[in-house]
């Protein structure tokens, strides 16, 4: 039988080695999400725009982040950074910069869904206003676009905060690490591993069940 | 100088022509009606006087400025024409007024509340004062189509381009648009209207552009068109929707 004991896990222990940990993932959530709604905004505008010099790179760029594991990115980013500027950016710097490009190739997939689920006269209705491209895209497009797909951003964010336990592999302070510290600092590490799977699971089940509420709250317009 | 000027237009969807040889023109005050069987381009050909639908030949000039040359500047031009769309497209994301105050606001430059203002005397005008606070999806067909009229006056446009405005609509809602339609013309606005709807053509259009396969067959005073049109197929056209 496994002999477990949490009696360790005291509240002192988990404020001082897993609530660093766990704001920094939620940091690196938030930032990743922000940055990577923004440029993968960009990014699907771009692919959706009929210049080729507009639609190739960015495709490539979706494409290669699409085709590369997570864990390559973060460790890449990590080590040749520093090579190329001559000197090193920090785990924690690298995940967020890291963590907001890779997740802007999904968003992008996300929002240019979103921006073709909108019917083409809106956008005609825009410009028979004397509206401009980018007055079309930000009053009339984009926030249909977002709204339509608000539940699939969030849920493509429950995914990039389980991702954020990838900083293992650059030795970034997260909510997993923090666990594992305190896991050998106590000689419990099945303890800790066990009870870190059960916060993990409890955040994003919970913020899943959020997301389906809201799902239901919000008609897709058309 | 004409307010429309439609010259020569030609138009290809890769090696399909959609549009071939047209040519009219609206003066100031006039009414014009286009007609014809789908497909027959003349949506299309509406679509181009604002520059929705770019074109491969022909030039349409509007009060004399060229929609088709790359210097002119389609998004001024566009605001001082105003456009009605077959489904309504008004932007579901915003409440009635702010469908009638975004373009004053964003591309005219109208403050907040003289735009509200300007947006709730068009609305009062339209009938549907009370409804100002709504969304669109909480009208009917109709009563959207005229908060559809009313954004596009609030702009102060110098004609209005219907493409097909009542055919997306129940029957019993057709009339309230077009009384809507009528009261403009009264008012001496200058419009090219693609519709089916020959009773409103009998009623206010000075002359009938009947359209078939990107061609117009038949440009005419609207008595002529109604008592004699030469071609035989704007004959049959007539005689199938006037059947009934």
């Amino acid at each position: 039988m496994l002999n477990l004991d949490f009696a360790f896990l005291t509240p002192e222990v988990l404020s001082s080695y897993v609530l660093k940990g766990f704001l920094f993932s939620l940091q690196l959530t938030v930032l990743a999400m922000l940055g990577g709604v923004a440029l993968g905004t960009l990014l699907a505008l771009m692919r959706l725009s009929s210049k080729p010099w507009l639609i190739m790179p960015a495709a490539a760029y979706v494409n290669t982040m699409r085709s590369i594991p997570l864990v390559m990115v973060i460790l890449w980013f990590f080590l040749l950074i520093p090579l190329a500027t001559g000197r090193p950016l920090g785990a924690e710097t690298s995940a967020m910069i890291t963590f907001t490009l890779f997740e802007a190739a999904y968003y992008s997939e996300i929002m240019r869904a979103g921006i073709q689920s909108i019917p083409k006269g809106q956008v005609a209705a825009g410009y028979a206003l004397g509206m401009t491209y980018g007055q079309t895209m930000r009053e009339v497009v984009l926030p249909q676009a977002f709204r339509n797909m608000l539940p699939v951003l969030l849920t493509q964010t429950i995914i990039l905060f389980q991702d954020t336990s990838l900083v293992y592999a650059i030795g970034a302070y997260d909510l997993l690490k923090g666990f594992e510290i305190a896991g050998k600092n106590f000689n419990r590490p099945v303890e800790t591993y066990l009870v870190a799977a059960v916060v993990y699971f409890v955040i994003c089940f919970s913020l899943s069940m959020l997301v389906k509420q809201l799902q239901r709250r919000i008609a897709i317009i058309r | 100088m004409p307010m429309i000027e439609i010259k020569n237009v030609g138009k290809w969807y890769g090696e399909f022509q959609v549009l071939t040889d047209c040519t009219t023109q609206v003066e100031k005050g006039e009414v014009i009606v286009v007609c014809g069987p789908s497909g027959s381009g003349k949506s299309t050909l509406i679509k181009c006087v604002n520059g929705l639908e770019p074109f491969q030949q022909g030039k349409i000039l509007v009060k004399g400025i060229s929609v088709g040359a790359p210097a002119t500047n389609l998004p001024k031009l566009r605001s001082q024409v105003g456009m009605v769309f077959q489904h309504f497209e008004l932007f579901p994301h915003m409440s009635i007024t702010e469908n009638l105050t975004i373009g004053q606001i964003k591309v005219l430059g109208r403050n907040k509340d003289e735009a509200t203002d300007k947006g709730l005397r068009l609305l009062d005008r339209v009938g549907l004062r009370a409804h100002a606070h709504k969304f669109p999806g909480e009208l009917s067909g109709g009563q959207q189509q005229r908060v559809a009229i009313a954004r596009a006056l609030a702009m102060d446009p110098i004609c209005m381009l219907f493409d097909e405005p009542t055919s997306a609509l129940d029957p019993e809602m057709i009339n309230e648009v077009l009384d809507v339609m009528v009261e403009l013309v009264r008012e001496g606005m200058t419009m090219m209207c693609v519709t089916h709807e020959m009773g409103f053509a009998r009623k206010v259009a000075n002359r009938v552009i009947f359209m078939d396969q990107g061609r117009i067959v038949e440009d005419a005073a609207k008595e002529d068109f109604f008592g004699t049109p030469r071609s035989e197929r704007a004959q049959q056209f007539l005689s199938k929707i006037l059947q009934h």
